[in-house]
């Protein structure tokens, strides 16, 4: 087990979360408008190849903010553009992404069957 | 009295937010869920999932969120951890659970079907199409 | 017969009693400071039910159903029914009053919802256009929180400003002078919007109305605070309690240490986690009917002016930019009925 991975992939991860409560106190900013700004700039840094370095360096750190599902959009259209062309900007995006869509609407599916929302208090 | 005045008062009555407390906090609790992250990446490298290792890790991300959503605890445990939860990819299955939990009492399609991407559908619309964009000028420009 | 003095201000000359009045919580009202006090509390929000939306409708039967057997009138003696609560047209009062057949009007003062269906029962009876009326209202913390804010599971954080949606009904039923309380008079409020757009923060949009209506009254009747017992407004919470003094204070009424709001004394604020107070139109009407018109019934408490304060938004208008438009409408609610003199 590689500890340092680990201690950088919490260092990276909790900063880019850190950021993100920044914005909820300091500015007027919703969360739904917060996490769309994450997933664009993700798209727009990995599009000019400035998040690939930080995905080398924090792993899960980089991956699993919205960031990282910005970045693996971009990165799955610059791998498709490459293969089809002018086709590939509009699959290559969703392509990247499909397995964590498809999992999250299955399992908001089931969840959606099986569970109920409880009282709060 | 103006509304320029009453808006001075109200921000001197308002209680703030314990801003660096709550930041602290999604720093700690956004650290941990990346940690679990990079653990199950590192289980899945030696598995031999080879380069689909990240993404096999988000995946269980999202559906340990799903679970925990749908036990009725993602939301205490949110309350605290604040965007520590929100950013990362467990905030946006989180989203699509409760959705799709509150509203089944509308019904399958329009209920659960619907509302399921009331607060994530946003994300997909901006992010696909941003890279959709990014896909024409990279195509124009190679 | 009423009697309009000043220019929004009608004194209730013949003072209507309320003879019956009923209040309904769940558990998070009943662990609170005034939970001994209400009529029926619930271990469990879903009272039994599938659906928040119909959990609330059972509150209101069922608060309904207390009050009623508390003055020992039955359906077919009331003449109107005034309900109101939160959701969108009104279903909960709908619903909850479809096997009643008691003529029905329903409104929508957002919180305030209990100071307008009681403003408008005493005005029916005290002009003799009914014999008794019903006033209710009702709200619930989940129906609210998936109609205007987010599903109840979704990971969000409250602000400190923002406000707990009570999980309650108050009931009463309004009759001609019989005993104390009385219903002396009603100050009917206006929209007031001093540009609040953050809806976390209601109390500080609901404050200007609540100040607006009480100067109001003070102008219209030419009395001050010290001769009230107690100012008790409807859910302004910590924020807008704070701005309402204030604004009371620079209007020349000082009034901190008489008033009282419903939205702080239904909870504990800093153990049951709830920020700035509790809130929703079942705050004010079962902090009312649970916890002070009993003193009022029994002397404690001589002369009260009730203001349920509202804010007017819709999801729509908060999206859309808008500001917070809030209203408050008054009562002064009486152990005593108005003497010969005050009659002329």
């Amino acid at each position: 087990m590689d500890l340092w991975m680990l201690l950088k992939a919490f260092l990276v991860g909790g900063l880019i979360c850190a950021v993100g409560q920044v914005l909820i106190d300091y500015t007027k900013l919703t969360p739904a408008r917060i996490l769309v700004s994450f997933v664009v700039l993700g798209v727009i840094l990995g599009g000019l190849g400035l998040y690939q370095p930080l995905i080398d360096f924090a792993g899960a750190g980089a991956t699993v903010p919205l960031t990282g599902f910005g970045a693996t959009l971009a990165k799955g259209v610059a791998e498709a553009v490459k293969e089809d062309g002018l086709f590939g900007a509009f699959t290559g995006g969703l392509g990247a992404t499909a397995a964590g869509i498809t999992v999250a609407i299955v399992a908001a599916l089931l969840a959606g069957l099986f569970c109920k929302s409880a009282e709060k208090g | 009295m103006t509304k320029q005045e009453y808006a001075q008062w109200t921000q001197e009555e308002s209680p703030r937010s314990k801003g660096p407390v709550n930041i602290f906090k999604a720093f700690l609790s956004g650290g941990v869920v990346c940690t679990i992250g990079q653990l199950l990446l590192s289980l899945y490298e030696r598995l031999g999932a080879g380069e689909n290792a990240a993404i096999f890790a988000s995946l269980s991300l999202v559906v340990l969120s799903a679970v925990l959503t749908g036990l009725n605890v993602y939301d205490n445990i949110a309350k605290h951890a604040g965007a520590g939860t929100l950013v990362p990819i467990t905030g946006f299955a989180n989203s699509m659970v409760s959705a799709a939990m509150e509203f089944k009492t509308e019904g399958y399609i329009l209920g659960l079907g619907a509302k399921m991407f009331s607060i994530a559908g946003p994300v997909i619309v901006y992010g696909v199409s941003a890279s959709v964009i990014y896909g024409i000028i990279l195509y124009f420009i190679q | 017969m009423a009697k309009k003095i000043g220019s929004q201000t009608l004194l209730l000359t013949s003072s209507p009693s309320i003879i019956g009045y009923a209040a309904v919580g769940a558990k998070k009202e009943k662990e609170g400071p005034l939970g001994g006090y209400f009529d029926f509390t619930s271990e469990d929000s879903s009272f039994g039910e599938k659906t928040w939306e119909k959990s609330e409708t059972f509150m209101q039967k069922k608060v309904v159903e207390l009050a009623l057997e508390k003055c020992g009138v039955s359906d077919n003696e009331i003449d109107f029914l005034f309900a109101g609560d939160l959701l969108n047209q009104c279903i909960s009062s709908a619903y909850a009053s479809r096997e009643r057949k008691i003529p029905f009007f329903g409104l929508y003062g957002a919180c305030s919802t209990m100071s307008e269906s009681l403003c408008l029962a005493s005005m029916f009876v005290d002009a003799k256009l009914a014999n008794r009326c019903l006033a209710v209202t009702s709200s619930h913390f989940c129906s609210a929180e998936r109609q205007f804010r987010f599903p109840l599971e979704y990971g969000g954080q409250r602000t400190p400003t923002s406000q707990w949606t009570v999980t309650g009904a108050g009931a009463c039923v309004v009759a001609p002078k019989a005993q104390a309380p009385y219903l002396r008079a009603v100050t009917v409020g206006t929209v007031e919007d001093l540009g609040i757009t953050d809806i976390n923060n209601m109390g500080a949009a609901m404050a200007p109305a609540a100040a607006r209506t009480l100067c109001q009254y003070f102008q219209d009747t030419a009395t001050r605070p010290e001769d009230y017992d107690l100012i008790l407004t409807g859910d302004l919470g910590f924020v807008g309690s704070r701005l309402l003094e204030r604004l009371m204070q620079s209007e020349g009424y000082p009034m901190a240490n008489l008033h009282n709001d419903c939205g702080l004394m239904i909870f504990d604020r800093l153990k049951q986690d709830v920020h700035a107070g509790g809130s929703g139109c079942g705050c004010a009407a079962s902090v009312l009917c649970s916890f002070i018109l009993p003193q009022i019934a029994c002397q404690r408490l001589k002369d009260v002016l009730f203001l349920a304060t509202g804010a007017l938004m819709s999801p729509t208008s908060t999206q859309q930019g808008e500001s917070i438009p809030g209203i408050a409408h008054l009562l002064h609610i009486s152990a005593f009925p108005h003497t010969k003199e005050e009659q002329a």
